[in-house]
């Protein structure tokens, strides 16, 4: 089932779940994976086999999309 | 359908960007070239502030004998210059500070999820993952990440890390990894070039358990052929 998912304090946290069929549930993780990029979190679609690609909007097809927080140079 | 910021860091698809690179428009953006050019330049500097050092200490045995213990201590510098740089290089894949220790356990099952079986065992023993990509061979840490360009005779360092203090261990190194997933040169532009220099040198710097990953990265980088 596709998941959206962030990073943070305690681990990761699930933030919702959805399947294609599904509106509602879509709807939902829409809304929240919008008020993590308001938050500042940065949207990554998993490919797997070492790709990735950032999003700025949920994409439906997506097994698991993954919120990160910005990296900078130390 | 989604907005992407970025295709796919699959060869073939048009090129990503990393969003953090609007923070440092001002840096030439990282690339294959650029690295072995950048390369080339330490390796003069590192020669460059060896060698006045290693001719005044000879040099001063030859002319007077009885000044050897300035000698010892032209020569120690000739020594300890390039290891603390070696150091450096190293410091960027050490754990650094306080870290939050509580949710390690489902950040290391997300971490596990994102990487394959072999890399999945190396990340687990020594805290390193390590990614193949087109630079090369990465080896990413909480703080920063290495890479051994192709041939394997060459280490850069690059010091990165996530703003979030409060993440655990392997999401630090799930939060690089995502980013270099996405844009291996824009992750290359953001972070901050530490170190280029002989791989065996970053080696004696770092710590025990993390050797292994080195050493397993160094191979896979020498299977590949250097670029001209």
């Amino acid at each position: 089932m596709p998941r959206l998912i962030r990073m943070d304090g305690s681990g990761h946290s699930t933030l919702a779940e959805w399947t294609t069929e599904d509106q509602t549930a879509f709807d939902h993780a829409v809304g929240e994976f919008r008020e993590q990029l308001e938050a500042g979190y940065i949207g990554v679609h998993d490919h797997g086999e070492g790709h990735a690609t950032q999003v700025r909007e949920l994409p439906r097809e997506a097994e698991l999309v993954i919120m990160r927080r910005p990296i900078a140079g130390g | 359908m989604a907005a992407e910021a970025g295709a796919s860091a699959a060869p073939g698809i048009r090129a990503p960007a990393l969003a953090e690179l609007g923070q440092v428009p001002w840096r030439t953006p990282t690339d294959e070239r650029f690295l072995r050019r950048y390369g080339r330049i330490w390796q003069c500097w590192t020669v460059a502030y060896t060698l006045p050092f290693l001719v005044a200490g000879v040099g001063l045995v030859a002319l007077e004998p009885l000044s050897f213990p300035v000698a010892l201590a032209s020569l120690a510098h000739a020594w300890i210059v390039p290891e603390l740089y070696a150091y450096r290089g190293a410091s960027v894949v050490r754990e650094k500070g306080p870290r939050n220790r509580g949710g390690e356990q489902v950040a290391q099952g997300l971490l596990g999820d994102l990487l394959d079986h072999d890399a999945r065992a190396l990340q687990r023993s020594t805290g390193l993952a390590m990614e193949r990509s087109g630079m090369g061979v990465w080896l990413v840490g909480e703080g920063g990440a290495l890479l051994f360009p192709p041939g394997g005779r060459r280490a850069h360092g690059f010091c990165v890390g996530t703003s979030d203090r409060e993440l655990p261990p392997s999401d630090r190194v799930a939060h690089l990894l995502l980013a270099l997933r996405t844009d291996e040169g824009g992750f290359a532009t953001v972070a901050n070039h530490v170190f280029a220099g002989a791989p065996w040198r970053v080696r004696r710097r770092l710590p025990g358990p993390m050797r292994p990953a080195l050493d397993a990265a160094r191979k896979v980088a020498r299977r590949t052929p250097p670029s001209r």
